[in-house]
């Protein structure tokens, strides 16, 4: 393997990272938007709070460290994206913006009116945030976008139906992954009735994104013929582990087990994400660059390794004792939210 | 690869006023970010060492604007990494393989740094006091490596080195060490590490000021304003010496730059130096000026020769002259009142072992906050209004990086009234509260390390 290979696998374990954790992240917003009105949604919506309250900043960390990876590793290819799809990724950006004000304000301006304000942004830039970043990967594959400063069409590159669909699985993804972790969360919570709420939503989500994963791979036999090759031979193993990860969570929820179905999710999300990556190899842009010929100097994707190798053994004890305090309620703003009904 | 299509003088204007803009929002929450943390960390420790309540109450009410900040921060951060495609992509395109790996070091930092600051937020409760403590000490060490990593990215853009470049413009060879150690990183990076500092020490003793302006001087406030004030007054010495030397290696690095800082025409010696004053083609109008200063300043001798704008082109000079000169003129302005104000507090308090109480000492402190930032502002406008017209100096021209899509002005319009909103939230929620602050004073949920024990509500 080439270290152009092994910066990419590093951009790639990235990109899978924010898909999990991201997803979760931007899922919980989508349910938030859609909880509706009265007690038990406020109920939904404090769960919600309260379970991404300590990780969410990191959760959102994987994004600045895929862009720098790409930048840095893959320059050619960074400027190539950003410039031709300028108005899906301001619009992404923009997003990203009112999501994270929103949540900031949310925790902190509870007594304001604004509150309510707050809160619909979250949730309403959960839901465009993911659906463009899907469309730049929809964009990507379809080879919409050459090498050179916005040498793509502006528009038609990001809204032909598989940049749509792929933005609207990215949504349907996200949010089933948060309703897997939510029921979780419920259940340390000591919630049993928000286990129930957040466990047919993943059903519902589980099946949506089914829906959407069916008609993408329809419009990739179209529009993105080398990736559903890449897809359909290599990355099939992967696609497998997905499937069979998904449907296991999905008789998981069913029969109301306690364990395992948020690794299973994870794992379906991320074997596709991976599966994704084998089937477009060795492009960055399909047919367009691939990754050596748009690879930086030898040196610099010597450094970035190291520090990789810096980050894996810096960064994964600190972040496992994060979500291992989280998880043992030993950082949290307060006691679980939703303990005042009487399904416990 | 040649930059065959000139790009929209418009499109350049608009993406230069939206970077302008968003660092010049983000520079101020990634002060914060850099030092609110140790002086958060400063209070805990005198906290938990002399059993002092008022510092721990301190201690936790800036960590809940650490929290908000820090989160803002983070947003307004992500944009700047968007931007440097969005808007940049022909400069990160050719030189994001060069200095890219800066910004992965400092990925390595902001991560860190994110995960202590959530276990410190919200460990406050349930972990033991000085587990708490200890686990807020990386924060302050992640924020110093942060902006060592990211400043010394701008040091590059100042004086890049460490690259081989072909003859058709694609970097062939790179030398991490040198482009991370870049002549300009020994004086920039500490100069703004110091500003963050200065920024936000000033920044939270006035807040305390105008509480006891307004009547509050009890011991919470005091300390309040001792602690942030003490820090801030002590480094900005420290500040003018390293500017100083900056101002001195900036005249040897980059003499177009430090010509349009003091409006020096043409080449000489005996310069005179300026303060204030508008910037003509035939030198200074107005403004006061000291004969030889300004050699004097370069060379410790008024017969050192201070290069002028007239050895380059007119296109190779930066633009808006007078601004930059006034810019330079109020940061070292804004530096020297803040040493003053650090000799008024240390000769009161040598003398009598107290903060002076006066009004007009309370009402300098007051407004130290807000005149730090303008510092901060114009310190910033002095490196990069002044590399004009490069972006990457002598190396690559501003208008040769910029993007070619459509739309720019529509994002910057867009990305402004985002941000004011953002900029007007931030401060109403900062000061609801402070408002809920005061009318809790005696709530028990605002003590720290008060009664812990097992989340009675959660149902096993």
């Amino acid at each position: 393997m080439s270290s152009a290979d092994a910066v990419a696998g590093v951009l790639w374990i990235g990109v899978t990272a924010y898909a999990v954790f991201g997803g979760a992240d931007f899922g919980a917003g989508f349910w938030s938007l859609f909880a509706g009105r009265g007690e038990r949604a406020r109920r939904a919506r404090d769960l919600i709070g309260w379970a991404i309250g300590p990780v969410w900043e990191a959760n959102h960390v994987w994004l600045i460290f895929v862009l720098v990876v790409l930048w840095t590793g893959f320059s050619t290819a960074f400027a190539s994206i950003f410039s031709t799809l300028f108005i899906p990724l301001s619009l992404a950006a923009i997003g990203i913006v009112l999501r994270g004000s929103g949540f900031a304000f949310h925790k902190t301006a509870r007594r304001l009116a604004g509150r309510r304000v707050a809160e619909r942004l979250f949730g309403l830039s959960s839901l465009l945030t993911p659906f463009f970043l899907g469309t730049v990967l929809g964009a990507i594959a379809s080879g919409e976008v050459p090498v050179g400063n916005a040498a793509g069409d502006p528009v038609s590159s990001w809204t032909g139906p598989l940049p749509l669909l792929l933005g609207a699985l990215s949504v349907a993804v996200s949010a089933y992954l948060a309703a897997v972790f939510l029921v979780s969360d419920a259940r340390r919570a000591g919630a049993a009735d928000l286990e129930r709420y957040f466990a047919a939503r993943a059903l519902g989500a589980a099946v949506a994104a089914g829906a959407l994963a069916v008609a993408g791979i329809v419009a990739l036999r179209a529009d993105a013929r080398f990736v559903y090759d890449g897809l359909t031979s290599a990355g099939l193993p992967l696609v497998i582990v997905s499937a069979v990860c998904g449907i296991a969570v999905l008789v998981l929820l069913r029969r109301g087990a306690r364990r395992g179905a948020r690794a299973l999710a994870v794992g379906a999300v991320a074997a596709v994400v991976c599966g994704w990556g084998v089937a477009q190899h060795p492009y960055l842009l399909p047919q367009e660059l691939t990754i050596d010929a748009g690879a930086a100097p030898t040196a610099t994707l010597t450094s970035l390794l190291i520090v990789f190798g810096v980050a894996v053994v810096l960064v994964i004890p600190s972040l496992a004792l994060l979500y291992t305090l989280a998880q043992r309620d030993l950082i949290a703003e307060g006691d679980a939210p939703v303990t005042d009904r009487g399904d416990r | 690869m040649t930059q065959l299509a000139v790009p929209l003088a418009s499109t350049l204007e608009a993406a230069r006023s939206q970077m302008a803009f968003t660092l010049g929002f983000h520079i101020i929450l990634a002060s914060l970010g850099v030092a609110l943390p140790a002086l958060m960390l400063i209070a805990n420790h005198r906290g938990l060492r002399r059993d002092d309540a008022d510092a721990l109450l301190l201690a936790r009410r800036w960590s809940k604007v650490v929290a908000v900040t820090f989160a803002v921060g983070a947003v307004t951060g992500t944009v700047l990494s968007f931007e440097f495609g969005l808007l940049w992509p022909e400069f990160t395109g050719r030189f994001g393989e060069v200095f890219g790996v800066l910004f992965a070091i400092e990925g390595i930092f902001f991560f860190l740094e994110a995960i202590f600051v959530a276990i410190y937020i919200f460990g406050w409760e349930r972990l033991s006091p000085w587990t708490h403590f200890w686990s807020g000490v990386p924060i302050p060490f992640c924020g110093l490596g942060g902006a060592f990593s990211v400043v010394a990215v701008n040091s590059w853009m100042n004086q890049p080195q460490g690259y081989t470049m072909s003859s058709g413009g694609e970097v062939t060879d790179v030398d991490p060490l040198k482009v991370i150690f870049n002549p300009a990183v020994p004086y920039e990076v500490p100069h703004m590490i110091l500003a963050a500092y200065l920024v936000t020490g000033f920044l939270v003793a006035s807040v305390y000021a105008v509480g006891m302006l307004r009547g509050r001087r009890d011991r919470y406030h005091r300390l309040g304003l001792l602690v942030p004030l003490t820090v801030a007054c002590a480094l900005a010495p420290v500040q003018f010496a390293v500017g100083d030397s900056a101002a001195r290696a900036i005249a040897k690095d980059q003499p177009i730059k430090f010509a349009a800082m003091e409006c020096v025409q043409t080449t000489a010696t005996h310069v005179t130096e300026y303060i204030y004053g508008r910037c003509t083609s035939e030198g200074v109008k107005g403004g006061v000026g000291i004969p030889g200063f300004d050699s004097f300043l370069v060379g410790f001798s008024t017969d050192t020769e201070v290069i002028g704008l007239d050895t380059v082109p007119a296109e190779d000079r930066p633009p808006a002259n007078t601004m930059l000169h006034w810019a330079f003129d109020t940061m070292v302005g804004i530096g020297s009142a803040m040493i003053a104000l650090g000799l008024w507090l240390g000769v009161v308090w040598w003398r009598r072992r107290e903060i002076p109480q006066t009004k007009w000492f309370l009402r300098a402190v007051a407004i130290s906050g807000v005149a730090a930032v303008v510092a901060l502002e114009c310190g910033w406008i002095v490196t990069e209004v002044g590399r004009q017209p490069w972006i990457v100096y002598e190396v690559m021209r501003t208008e040769d990086a910029v993007t070619q899509a459509d739309g720019v002005w529509v994002t910057f319009t867009l990305v402004v009234g985002l941000y004011v909103v953002l900029g007007a939230a931030l401060a109403i929620t900062l000061r609801a509260m402070a408002r809920r602050w005061r009318a809790a004073a005696e709530d028990d949920s605002e003590v720290p390390y008060g009664p812990s024990g097992p989340p009675a509500e959660v149902a096993r």
